[in-house]
């Protein structure tokens, strides 16, 4: 009866025993999340069909954020129909304009996930809260409309991948380089329709907001869900963000749980990477790349727009002039207070960088640093598609914040460990 | 339905590809459809007559979650995308919407660009008119099917 922990699960939010990869199964929904541009569609097609019903408006978690503040016209009336709905259902986590901030990096901060939960999101990087021994996962409007009508959703059991983190992470080197290096090695396909397991002993020195970071991008392997087994980290980070319902259900792999395929990383060995256009999965060690140059550099978004983020840019900018534009987004309004109490942004500032509100913004393409034809870009972000930030003859290069501190104050591909 | 297939030959097309970021400030479909593939090809709507097919190679439509790529497709009166595989968010939006992801080993070898096909999507045979060959495919499993005839997912549920 062994299974992993995306079964354990999986099977007890379908109220069975036992799940195995392949079956088809109707789960109970812990969580929704809800952003500005894949929900009004949700909202406007339960209407159409005369669904007025939310299964519990307890258990969806609003925040405009991917056009926020609302960036133009069109998006101001996204905003209208997601705010009108939020206050007409009585959602009480609701985080308008001022609250509001990427979500996968809010729904954490502000104790919307529980280990053993299930949450959905309309937003492919929903896998980021497996960080938190969680399965979420990434659904579009129509799934999204159906979850908040009926808080079930029908999902396949995935098989699972073992990514087993060995050794320890050399100084300038981050999660970020860690998940660039799986994507490396298995393909933005490699994982499709599977969960992806991390584990290992390099996880033990990563913080739940590291962690984040590499759940976050299981999606650009293709991957259904990520997941991080609970630990004395999760703990610790649950028992300072939790709010009203601070019990879960702890669930982990069982011993001869059975995976599909084990991919072996050595963390040791792992130097920065930097993702070349026009896929995730371009990684290459920055030893081989350095030297490219750059037009812009972007800071923030739900893979690395945390205050820990933040604190490792500033370690590299402090004292130092950017060579190139460089655009600092703080995730949360609560991390945007946190970096200007702790002084972080003096030094961007003083080192030439732009503080923007919290938003996903550019990273999309949205606003807020867009590029223009043949502009290069070094980004903590997650995708770096055709077109992802602005011209679709522009280029993104997906690196980890000290990565793209350092290549700012160079203004081109450079080695974050030499600042460090 | 006869179609034309407009082959790309190529992995990963992404939603971005589909329908950038950039025109997400709406969930017009009309609006949506003039932009489809714009990131991939700017003449594609222009070439594309109802019912028409797109050909592709692995993982079409990773990325981004979001919906509105085959809204934009269905849109542009697209009859279905043939691949020999596809992400896994795109999939299940596919037939949320009433749409048809066909997967296809091959796709591409077995299907040229202009090629006139005919689908039927019940027995899983493509009609390659044109080098006059009948290519099978794995049709959808029956529930899929039923809430794609029915016009999506809440049409489905509605009904019952």
């Amino acid at each position: 009866m062994s299974m992993t922990i995306t079964e354990k699960i999986l099977a007890a939010a379908a109220g069975k025993k036992k799940v195995e990869p392949g079956d088809v199964i109707d789960a109970k929904i812990d969580c929704i999340m809800c952003h500005d541009v894949t929900t009004p569609p949700a909202i406007s097609m339960l209407r159409e069909k005369g669904i007025d019903k939310v299964f519990d408006a307890d258990k969806i978690v609003v925040t405009p954020d991917h056009f926020q503040p609302a960036k133009d016209i069109k998006s101001a009336e996204l905003h209208k129909r997601l705010d009108t709905w939020a206050r007409e259902k009585k959602i009480k986590n609701y985080y308008p304009v001022g609250k509001a901030g990427v979500c996968h990096a809010l729904l954490p901060e502000q104790g919307h996930i529980r280990p053993g939960e299930v949450i959905v999101g309309g937003d492919s990087h929903t896998c980021t809260y497996g960080a938190l021994a969680a399965f979420s996962t990434g659904i579009g409007s129509t799934d999204l409309a159906a979850a908040i009508a009926t808080g079930k959703l029908w999902f396949k059991v995935p098989a699972s991948i073992k990514f087993v983190l060995n050794g320890k992470l050399s100084k300038g080197v981050y999660s970020k380089d860690v998940i660039l290096a799986c994507i490396a090695k298995i393909g933005t396909d490699g994982a499709l329709y599977k969960a992806m397991e991390f584990v290992g002993p390099a996880l033990k020195d990563m913080s739940a907001e590291a962690r984040m970071t590499i759940t976050n991008m299981a999606i650009e392997a293709g991957g259904k869900n990520g997941i991080i087994g609970f630990d004395d980290v999760t703990k610790k980070y649950l028992d300072e963000h939790l709010k009203d319902k601070k019990e879960y259900t702890v669930y982990e792999s069982d011993p001869d749980a059975v995976y599909e395929q084990t991919i072996e990383i050595n963390c040791s060995r792992l130097e920065p990477i930097v993702a070349f256009p026009h896929l995730p999965s371009c990684g290459k060690p920055i030893s081989k790349c350095a030297g490219v140059a750059m037009d812009q550099a972007y800071i923030g978004s739900c893979t690395n727009g945390r205050m820990e983020d933040l604190r490792i840019a500033a370690q590299i900018l402090k004292g130092k002039k950017v060579a190139i534009r460089t655009i600092i987004v703080p995730a949360t309004p609560e991390i945007w207070r946190q970096a200007m109490d702790e002084g972080l942004f003096d030094i961007f500032y003083d080192a030439g960088c732009v503080i923007s509100a919290p938003t996903c913004g550019a990273c999309l393409g949205g606003f807020m640093g867009i590029l223009a034809e043949g502009e290069k870009c070094v980004s903590t972000t997650n995708r770096n598609f055709v077109g992802r930030m602005g011209h679709p003859k522009s280029e993104v290069y997906l690196a980890s914040p000290a990565t793209a501190a350092a290549s700012a104050v160079e203004g081109k591909l450079a080695d974050p460990r030499k600042y460090i | 339905m006869m179609s034309i297939a407009h082959v790309y030959k190529r992995d990963h097309i992404n939603t971005d590809e589909i329908i950038p970021a950039r025109y997400l400030n709406t969930d017009d479909m009309a609006e949506l459809a003039t932009h489809c593939m714009e990131d991939l090809d700017t003449e594609f709507v222009k070439k594309c007559q109802p019912g028409d097919c797109i050909v592709a190679d692995e993982d079409f439509g990773c990325g981004s979650s979001r919906e509105h790529a085959v809204w934009a497709l269905q849109g542009a009166k697209v009859g279905a995308v043939i691949a020999k595989t596809f992400a896994r968010i795109f999939y299940r939006n596919c037939i949320n919407c009433g749409f048809y992801p066909i997967e296809l080993d091959g796709a591409t070898d077995k299907i040229s660009n202009g090629d006139e096909i005919e689908v039927d999507y019940e027995k899983g045979v493509i009609n390659n008119k044109t080098r006059n060959k009948e290519i099978k495919f794995k049709p959808l499993p029956d529930f899929a099917i039923e809430i794609i005839k029915d016009g999506g997912l809440l049409n489905h549920i509605k009904k019952g």
